[in-house]
C-alpha cells in the first residue's frame, strides 16, 4: 500500500496520467477496444520482474553496439526493459540482433575458461534437448488424449464389468466368448440397459440406452464448457488462428501456459467423447505450443528471446500435428506451410527430431493396441486406373464445394455468436448443441459411432471375412483363394448402409458448421474428412456397382475384366477425405504428404494431388482464404498474410501517419526536454514508440524510442537515481549536453533508444513497403523526405490500408 | 545375451496381454467360428490355435487358408494407469471448481492495495504502466510466508483468469 501512496504524492502526474490509462493502450486505434488485458502484473508468462534485477547485461534494450555495453556496464539493467506489452506485436529485429549478442557474447567468453566453455556447449544443445523435451511432452499427452478419449466415448454406451477402465473393444478383447455372427458382444460389456433393466433386448432397452447415451453427452459438454469457463478461457476453439497469428509476431500472455494446457487436455477429451462433430488434431497442435511454451521457460537461451522461442513453437507445432496424424513429415510440412511465419531452415531440421520424438513416443504407448499411430492406418495397394480420375476430380470439385460453403456459413454463424446475443449464452449454446447433435445422432449406427471409427471404416477394403453393414456383398464368385476379391455386387446390408450413410453425410455437415468456434476445444480435421470419405465411399460403391453390373460399356471393359477388382471404395473415401480437408483449410503438399504417410501407399499420390488441387482450385474460386486465415480476420488479428501479393500502386506518403490535417509528428529530441515534458507527452498520447530527432527545427532522426521502456525507465530513475526531478534534462547522446550551472542532475535513456530504426522515403511505393513489413517483421517505419522525418507507417497501418484495397472493412483491424 | 534379453522382454509382458486370433468362415457343415488364444507371436499359427479343430486330415489344410489371423498385443496395465490419472485430474479439477464457484464467492476481497483505487469493476486490467511500475519495482515488500505467497499467487491467477473470461465470453474479441 505505501508504494502506492509513494506513487501518489508524485504529484498530479500519476492521477492524471492514471485516467487517461484507464482508456488508452498502445497505439491510437487501441481506444477503440476497452482495455484489453494490460495489466501486466498478471502475466504469468512473463518472468516475474524482479527476477531480472543482476541478470546478464545483455539484454539491454536492442540495437546498440557492443561497445556501448561497456559503458552501460555500469548502470544496472532496468527490470521490464526489452519486454512487451500484451496484445502485441514484437519486434523481430531487436529480438534476433540480441540473440546474436548473446551468442557472440557466449562464444567470446568461452576462449577464457572451461566453465564458459562448457556452457557454450550447452547453450548450443540445448536447442535439441527442448526439442527432445517437447517430443516426448506431446507424445504422452497425445497417448493420454487418445485412451482417454477412446475410454469416455465407449462410456456413453455401457461400462465393462471386468475392469472397468476398458473400453467395448478392450473388454471384449481377451474374451472367449465372441462369436462369428456378432462380433461386438461379449458378456464382459455390459450396455447400460443391460445394468438398469437387465435385459438389451424390446424397444424399452433401446429408450433407455438413447436416454443413457444423451445424458453422458449432455454431462461430459457441461463439464467441457464449465472448466473452459473457470479455468482457462482461452482453451476454447481450434487454436490454429490463434498460435498463427502468435508465430507472426503477436503476443497473446496466458494462451500457451500451464492451466491452458491442462484444461486443453482434459476438456478436449471431454468434448470429443460427447459425441459432437468436432476432431482433436487442431487442439492436439494447441496442446503441442504449450508444452514448447513452457519447457522454454527452463532454458535462458528460449525464455528471454521471442524471436527464438517462436523458432521452438513452429517445431512444437509440427510434433503435434506428427502425433495427431501418425505423420512426422506431414506434421513438418502443415508447420511450414500453415502455421508458421518464420521458418529458417534451421528449424526444419530440429521441427523434424521434435516430430520424429513425439511419434515415437506415442507409438510406444501404443494406444491403439496395432502398434500404428493412427485409428485409421490403411494398408491396401490395389492400383488405380487411369479413368478413375475423371471420380476423383468430382469429389475434388465436391470438396472445394463444401470448403467454400462451409467457411462462409461457418463464418457467418461466428459472426454472429460475436456480436448478437448468442454470444452470452456459452454455456447453454454447447448444451443445446450438444443436445442435437446426441439425439439425431443416437439412431442411426454410422452417426452413433466416434467420427474417427467411421473413417476407419470407410477406408477400410473389404475383406471376405469383414462383418460390418458396409461389406455386406454377395459372394458369388467361385474361386475361393485367399488374395484379391473380385467386385461383386451388393447385398442388403450395403444398401442400407448407403441409406445411412447419406443421412450422415447430411447431418454432419449441417452440425459442423454450428459446432466449430464454441466454447469448447475443437478441431476441424476429422469432420472434414468424414464428409469426404462418407462422399467418397458413396461414389467408390456407386462406381462399384456400375462396373459390376455394366461390365460391357466401354469405359470399363478396357480395364476391368469379369472377375477383376477394379474398383476399391475404399480409395474413394480416402480420396474424397483430402478433397475435403484441402477444400476447407486449403493445404497443399501437407495435406497430400499426411494422407500417404496415414494409407502407407506410394502409389496414390497421383489421386491424393489431383483431387486436392481441384478442390483447391475450385474452393479458391469462390473465396479467398482458409478457414484459418477466416478466422483470424474475424478476430481482427493483426497477421501481415505472407503469401499473397499487394498489387496497388500507393505510396507510402499515402498511407503514413500524421496525415494532412493531423497534428504534427509527436517527436522527442535527444536532449533538450525535460523529465516532465516527456511524461506530458506520454500521458497525452497514446503512440506505442517515439522518434527522437536531433532537434524540431532539423527533424534529423537519431533513433526510435518505445513507449513502455521510456515508462520504466523513468519510473525507475525517479525511484533509484538521486536528484531526478521533473526539470531534469533526458538526454539520448553518450554524453550529458552543457548545462548551466545549479540544474539537476541529468537522466540518460541512451540504453532504450533504438539507434538503427528502419525508414522509407514517402515515394517509396506500398508494394516495397508492404514486402519490408514481412520479410523483416517490422511493427513500424519512419518515413523521411529529404532526409527530414515526416511521419510513421505502423503495421496496423499496413493492414488497414490492405484491408481498404480489397474493400474489405480496414476498422476491423483490431490490435496492432 | 540377446536372446536372454528376448526372453525377459516376453516374460515382461503380461500373458494376458497378447493374443492371437483366428477368424475362419463357414466351411460346409462348420458354422463360423472364432478362435483366441493367448500366446505370442512366434508361435502364432493355424495349428496352434485352432483347437480343436474341426475338420479332418486333407480338409485342415484348406480351412486354415481360409482363416484370417490377427496378431495383437496391448498393455492392459498403460490403458489402466492413463484412465485412473485422468479421472484423478477431472476429479481434481471439479473439486477446485465447485470450490471456487461455490465455497469461495467473493474472489475480490484481498486484492492488492492499488485495485481498491479503481473506479469500477470494469478498469481491473485496464492499461496502467505506473501502477504496475510502482508493484513491480518495490517487490521488497512481499512478505516472506510460504502460505501468503501461494495465497498472492492465487489471487493473480484469478485476476489473469477474469481477464481472459472477459476478453474471450464478453467482450468477444479474442477467438469469437
Amino acid at each position: 500500500m505505501a508504494m502506492w501512496q509513494g506513487a501518489m504524492d508524485n504529484r498530479g502526474f500519476q492521477q492524471g496520467s492514471f485516467s487517461s490509462f484507464q482508456n488508452s493502450s498502445s497505439d491510437e486505434d487501441l481506444m477503440d477496444i476497452p482495455a484489453t488485458a494490460m495489466d501486466f502484473s498478471m502475466r504469468d508468462d512473463v518472468p516475474p520482474l524482479d527476477r531480472e534485477v543482476g541478470e546478464d547485461k545483455s539484454y539491454n534494450g536492442g540495437g546498440i553496439g557492443y561497445s556501448n555495453r561497456i559503458m552501460d556496464f555500469l548502470e544496472e539493467p532496468i527490470p521490464g526493459v526489452g519486454t512487451y506489452d500484451d496484445f502485441n506485436t514484437i519486434d523481430w529485429v531487436r529480438e534476433k540482433s540480441r540473440d546474436r549478442d548473446r551468442h557472440r557474447e557466449i562464444t567470446n567468453k568461452s576462449k577464457e575458461s572451461t566453465w564458459a566453455l562448457i556452457h557454450s556447449v550447452s547453450d548450443a544443445f540445448s536447442g535439441w534437448l527442448l526439442m527432445l523435451l517437447i517430443g516426448l511432452l506431446s507424445g504422452s499427452l497425445a497417448g493420454l488424449i487418445d485412451i482417454s478419449a477412446h475410454w469416455m466415448t465407449d462410456l456413453k454406451e455401457g461400462i465393462c464389468t471386468g475392469g472397468f477402465w476398458f473400453n467395448h473393444e478392450h473388454c471384449c478383447w481377451n474374451s472367449d466368448h465372441v462369436t462369428f455372427e456378432e462380433r461386438d458382444k461379449c458378456p464382459e460389456w455390459n450396455s447400460w440397459s443391460q445394468l438398469i433393466i437387465s435385459t438389451d433386448e424390446g424397444a424399452f432397452a433401446y429408450i433407455v440406452n438413447y436416454f443413457m447415451y444423451v445424458l453422458w453427452a449432455l454431462l461430459f459438454a457441461f463439464l467441457a464448457v464449465s472448466l473452459v469457463k473457470v479455468f482457462a478461457p482461452y482453451a476454447c476453439g481450434s487454436g490454429i488462428p490463434e498460435i498463427k497469428t502468435i508465430l507472426s509476431g503477436f503476443i497473446i500472455r496466458g494462451y500457451l501456459g500451464k492451466w491452458t494446457l491442462v484444461i486443453k487436455t482434459i476438456t478436449l477429451v471431454l468434448a470429443v467423447s460427447s459425441g459432437l462433430s468436432l476432431g482433436k488434431e487442431g487442439p492436439l497442435v494447441h496442446v503441442a505450443c504449450c508444452c514448447g511454451n513452457i519447457l522454454c521457460h527452463c532454458f535462458n537461451k528460449y525464455r528471454k528471446n521471442e524471436a527464438k522461442r517462436r523458432e521452438v513453437l513452429s517445431a512444437a507445432a509440427a510434433a503435434g500435428v506428427s502425433v495427431a496424424f501418425g505423420a512426422p513429415i506431414g506434421g513438418v510440412l502443415f508447420s511450414l506451410e500453415e502455421v508458421s511465419y518464420y521458418f529458417p531452415l534451421k528449424t526444419l531440421w530440429r521441427s523434424f527430431f521434435a516430430a520424429l520424438v513425439a511419434a515415437f513416443t506415442l507409438r510406444s504407448i501404443n494406444p491403439f493396441g496395432n502398434s500404428r499411430l493412427v485409428l485409421f492406418y490403411v494398408e491396401f495397394h490395389t492400383p488405380w486406373h487411369l479413368f478413375e480420375l475423371v471420380p476423383f476430380i468430382l469429389l475434388g470439385i465436391f470438396g472445394g464445394l463444401w470448403g467454400a460453403l462451409f467457411i462462409r456459413t461457418n463464418i457467418a454463424w461466428c459472426r454472429k455468436r460475436k456480436t448478437t446475443q448468442l454470444g452470452k449464452y456459452p454455456v447453454i449454446e454447447v448444451l443445446v448443441v450438444t443436445a442435437i447433435t446426441a439425439i439425431l445422432a443416437f439412431p442411426n449406427e454410422y452417426t452413433r459411432m466416434s467420427t474417427s471409427e467411421l473413417i476407419s471404416e470407410l477406408f477400410n477394403d473389404c475383406g471376405l471375412l469383414d462383418s460390418s453393414k458396409l461389406c455386406d456383398y454377395e459372394n458369388r464368385f467361385n474361386t475361393s483363394k485367399g488374395g484379391e476379391l473380385p467386385d461383386r455386387p451388393a447385398g442388403v446390408g450395403v444398401y442400407s448402409a448407403m441409406w445411412q450413410l447419406a443421412l450422415t453425410l447430411i447431418l454432419k455437415i449441417v452440425i459442423t458448421i454450428f459446432t466449430f468456434g464454441m466454447k469448447i476445444p475443437s478441431g476441424l480435421f476429422i469432420p472434414s474428412m468424414a464428409v469426404g470419405a462418407i462422399a467418397g465411399r458413396l461414389l467408390g460403391v456407386g462406381m462399384e456397382q456400375l462396373a459390376y453390373y455394366h461390365q460391357e460399356w466401354t469405359i470399363f471393359n478396357s480395364w476391368c475384366s469379369q472377375g477383376a477388382d477394379c474398383i476399391t471404395p475404399g480409395l474413394y473415401a480416402m480420396v474424397g477425405a483430402a478433397a475435403c480437408l484441402g477444400g476447407v483449410t486449403r493445404m497443399t503438399v501437407s495435406l497430400v504428404v499426411i494422407m500417404f504417410e496415414l494409407t502407407g501407399g506410394l502409389e496414390y499420390i497421383v489421386p491424393l494431388m489431383a483431387a486436392a488441387m481441384t478442390s483447391k482450385w475450385v474452393a479458391d474460386a469462390l473465396g479467398r482464404e482458409g478457414i484459418y486465415d477466416a478466422h483470424i480476420r474475424l478476430n481482427g488479428y493483426p497477421f501481415l498474410e505472407a503469401k499473397e501479393e499487394f498489387a496497388h500502386k500507393t505510396l507510402a506518403m499515402d498511407v503514413m501517419k500524421p496525415r494532412r490535417n493531423d497534428p504534427l509528428l509527436t517527436v522527442l529530441t535527444q536532449d533538450s526536454m525535460t523529465v516532465e515534458d516527456v511524461e506530458t507527452i506520454i500521458s497525452e498520447t497514446t503512440y506505442s514508440g517515439f522518434p527522437v530527432v536531433v532537434s524540431r527545427e532539423s527533424q534529423r532522426l537519431v533513433g526510435f524510442v518505445l513507449r513502455r521502456d521510456l515508462i520504466i525507465s523513468i519510473e525507475n530513475a525517479r525511484k533509484k537515481q538521486d536528484g531526478v526531478v521533473s526539470t531534469s534534462i533526458i538526454y539520448f547522446t553518450e554524453h550529458s549536453p552543457p548545462l548551466p550551472p545549479y540544474t539537476p542532475p541529468t537522466l540518460k535513456l541512451r540504453n532504450i533508444l533504438d539507434l538503427s530504426p528502419f525508414t522509407v522515403t514517402d515515394l517509396t511505393p506500398m508494394e516495397i513497403v508492404v514486402d519490408i513489413f514481412r520479410k523483416l517483421g517490422l511493427r513500424q517505419c519512419l518515413v523521411t523526405h529529404n532526409g527530414r522525418l515526416l511521419g510513421i507507417i505502423t503495421k496496423k497501418d499496413v493492414l488497414k490500408h490492405i484491408a481498404q484495397m480489397a474493400n474489405q472493412d480496414p476498422d476491423s483491424i483490431l490490435f496492432n | 545375451f540377446h536372446s536372454l534379453i528376448l526372453l525377459l522382454s516376453d516374460a515382461a509382458k503380461n500373458f494376458e496381454d497378447v493374443r492371437c486370433k483366428y477368424i475362419c468362415p463357414p466351411y460346409k457343415e462348420n458354422s463360423g467360428h472364432i478362435y483366441n488364444k493367448n500366446i505370442f507371436q512366434k508361435e502364432c499359427d493355424c495349428l496352434h490355435v485352432v483347437e480343436p479343430m474341426p475338420v479332418q486330415g486333407p480338409d485342415v489344410e484348406a480351412y486354415c487358408l481360409l482363416c484370417e489371423c490377427k496378431y495383437k498385443e496391448r498393455s492392459s496395465v498403460t490403458i489402466k494407469v492413463t484412465i485412473i490419472i485422468s479421472l484423478s485430474i477431472l476429479g481434481l479439477l471439479l473439486q477446485y471448481m465447485v470450490y471456487l464457484t461455490l465455497v469461495e464467492p467473493t474472489p475480490k476481497r484481498r486484492l492488492f492495495g492499488h485495485s481498491q483505487l479503481i473506479q469500477s469493476d470494469d478498469d481491473i486490467g485496464d492499461h496502467q504502466p505506473f501502477a504496475n511500475e510502482h508493484h513491480v519495482l518495490a517487490r521488497s515488500r512481499s512478505r516472506a510466508n510460504v502460505l501468503s505467497k501461494v495465497e498472492y499467487a492465487q489471487q493473480r491467477w484469478k485476476l489473469q483468469v477474469q481477464e481472459q473470461r472477459k476478453s474471450v465470453f464478453d467482450r468477444h474479441v479474442v477467438l469469437s
